[in-house]
Order: C-alpha cells, then sequence, then structure tokens
C-alpha cells in the first residue's frame, strides 16, 4: 500500500476517444448494465517526454481525423516529426513508463480490457447563464407564506457597512457548465478491438461526439487485482 | 454515428421472441438461479404493458396469485427468459391494460381474439 501511488502512476494507460452514446447491455449474471459507447480508434503516439528532455514523463498522444490542408506549418511539422498523418486533438498522458512507447505507434482499444476500472474526462455539456439553485444547489426562497417573485434567489450574499464588501468567491448566477469534468472509477464493460470500441458502465461528460480522455483510475485497480 | 451505437445494442437482441401486445396471455420461463444450480420458473398472466424499443423494450405481465395481484415487468431481450410463450391472443381495445388492476374476477377477464 505504501508504494501504491508510485505503482499507480507507472503503469497509466490512456487514450483519447470520441462518446457515441449510451445503450445498454447484460452481464454475464444477466443483470442490465447502462453503457457508453466510445470510439477509440485512430490514437497514434505523437511524443514522448522524458524526464532528462522535458522533465516530466508523458506520452503525447493524437487523435481524431483531420484534413491536411487545415492543419498549421508548426503542427503538421511535429507530426510529420513523429512520422503520421496529422490529428486533429492532441493531448499529453502523464506516465512513467514511457520506455514502452514509439513514435509513431498506433494506440488501439486493447489497452484496456473489460474489467479495468478507469477515470473519464470531457467538456460538460453548457448550461448557459444559470441561477443559484441550478449551479450551485441553492435551495432558493420558499414557495408560499407570501414570498413574493424571489422563489430561486440566492437570498443574502453577506453583512452591510462591516465588511462592506462582497467576499470574492461568493457564488452566484453565471455561466455554467462546458467545464472539464472527470468521473473517477468508472468499469469498462467490454472492448471491440475490430471497430476500435470501448464500453463504459455508466455516464460519461460530455456530448455525444465529444471529445474524451480514458485513463487507468487514479483510485482504484481493476476488480480482482489487490486493492 | 449513432448506428454504432445501434450495432452494440444489437448485439444483445434476441430473434426467438415472437411477437405479442397488451392484452395475450403469456407463459413467460424465467431462469432462476438458485446459489449454483438453475432452473426454470413459469409466469404466466396477461400482458399488460409492452414499453420501449431496441433493446431497451420491455414488458409487464400481470397474475392474481392467491388474490394478490402480482405484477412483473421483464427486458425483452434479457437473457433470463427461457422462453416466451403466447398462450392466447385478447381482444383489447387498449394498449396499456392498466384497469385491469381496479378489477377482481369475472371483471378481469380479457376476451380472447378470434381468429378471421
Amino acid at each position: 500500500m505504501s508504494n501504491k501511488l508510485s505503482h499507480q502512476k507507472a503503469d497509466v494507460r490512456g487514450l483519447l476517444g470520441r462518446k457515441l452514446g449510451m445503450t445498454q447491455a447484460w452481464t454475464e449474471d444477466n443483470r442490465v448494465v447502462p453503457v457508453t459507447v466510445v470510439a477509440a480508434d485512430t490514437n497514434v503516439v505523437t511524443q514522448i517526454r522524458t524526464q532528462p528532455v522535458d522533465g516530466y514523463d508523458a506520452v503525447q498522444i493524437g487523435f481524431g481525423e483531420i484534413d491536411g490542408r487545415k492543419v498549421t506549418k508548426p503542427r503538421a511539422g511535429h507530426f510529420a516529426k513523429a512520422g503520421t498523418t496529422p490529428r486533429r486533438h492532441v493531448v499529453e498522458i502523464r506516465t512513467d513508463a514511457t520506455s514502452g512507447f514509439t513514435l509513431g505507434q498506433e494506440i488501439t482499444a486493447d489497452v484496456f480490457a473489460g474489467g479495468d476500472i478507469v477515470d473519464v474526462s470531457g467538456t460538460s455539456k453548457g448550461k448557459g447563464f444559470a441561477g443559484v439553485m441550478k449551479r450551485h444547489g441553492f435551495h432558493g426562497v420558499g414557495a408560499s407564506h407570501g414570498a413574493h417573485r424571489n422563489h430561486r434567489k440566492p437570498g443574502s450574499i453577506g453583512g452591510c457597512a462591516t465588511p462592506g464588501r462582497v467576499f470574492p468567491g461568493m457564488r452566484m448566477a453565471g455561466r455554467m457548465g462546458a467545464d472539464t469534468v472527470t468521473t473517477q472509477s468508472l468499469t469498462i464493460h467490454s472492448v471491440d478491438v475490430e471497430k476500435g470500441l470501448i464500453l463504459i458502465k455508466g455516464a460519461v461528460p460530455g456530448p455525444k461526439g465529444g471529445l474524451l480522455v480514458i485513463r487507468s483510475s487514479t483510485k482504484k485497480s481493476a476488480k480482482g487485482a489487490d486493492q | 454515428m449513432t448506428n454504432a451505437v445501434d450495432a452494440v445494442a444489437s448485439q444483445s437482441l434476441r430473434d426467438d421472441i415472437p411477437t405479442f401486445r397488451a392484452g395475450d396471455t403469456l407463459k413467460v420461463h424465467v431462469r432462476v438461479v438458485e446459489g449454483n444450480r438453475s432452473r426454470v420458473q413459469l409466469f404466466q398472466g396477461v400482458c399488460i404493458k409492452v414499453q420501449g424499443s431496441g433493446v431497451g423494450r420491455t414488458f409487464t405481465v400481470r397474475k392474481v396469485s392467491f388474490g394478490v395481484g402480482v405484477e412483473r415487468t421483464f427486458p425483452l431481450h434479457t437473457p433470463v427468459l427461457e422462453k416466451i410463450e403466447v398462450a392466447t391472443r385478447g381482444d383489447v381495445r387498449r394498449a396499456k391494460l392498466y384497469y385491469l388492476r381496479n378489477l377482481r374476477g369475472k371483471a378481469a377477464k380479457i376476451k380472447e381474439k378470434r381468429e378471421i
């Protein structure tokens, strides 16, 4: 347990995917599981970060098709250096096990298998300008007892002459959603390597078609393994 | 995009399900696992509801057991079902037969459909 953190960082695996939508499937003991279908094809290693050169260890992964004419010259050169066609998205995954990767190496969905525990990051759906009840879970004001047009208002936001100002960080209405959200400790239901699909048990952040980063879990390892 | 999702869902679709609708009397053979032994249990009653589409389609069977109404909702494509038999076709004018819950005895009987 003492070297859990270092051990976990060592074999972090990750790739990029696109959320296709949700459906349901059955487990071996005939229980229904809600699954998110993620397309995780066209992943490729574009750069390897190492401690002596970059000060940290990571693998840079490119994902998604893009028209070659739309790629800027510096980016095109970066992909040419890795010996791959250009990709739409580039993300770095921090891992100690950089020696297992080579430039231009294709990463397929089989880095994960059914039963693996993963963290999934994505950009949540934008909610627009939202009030405090939706945005921060405030309870609002009473529905009756003479309450007049303040049912969803925040109420007091602070004192009067002392302190004479609103404290920074006071939770108020504003833009909600479109944030980077990570859902931790999701289980991989199954992997279809041929079609490049990963089925993840449960929901993941973002709209259909949204970009997802799937990493090995920071909190848990696969079921059956030692804690 | 949704085609890939449909393709995933279609893997768990069953093609051995007979067509039936609300009002039909069904014999549902359910696999029951007891410890490491599994057996088949029969649940017979009137189908009062079929709802949903694709892999998420479900149906509800109602029977009166020892004077107590019992309803079970099954996913249509669940592997738990050994088989579904249609005992009789019912002659009903509704897609959802919730009104049967308020009826007892002879009033709750559904006329059998006459095949023409």
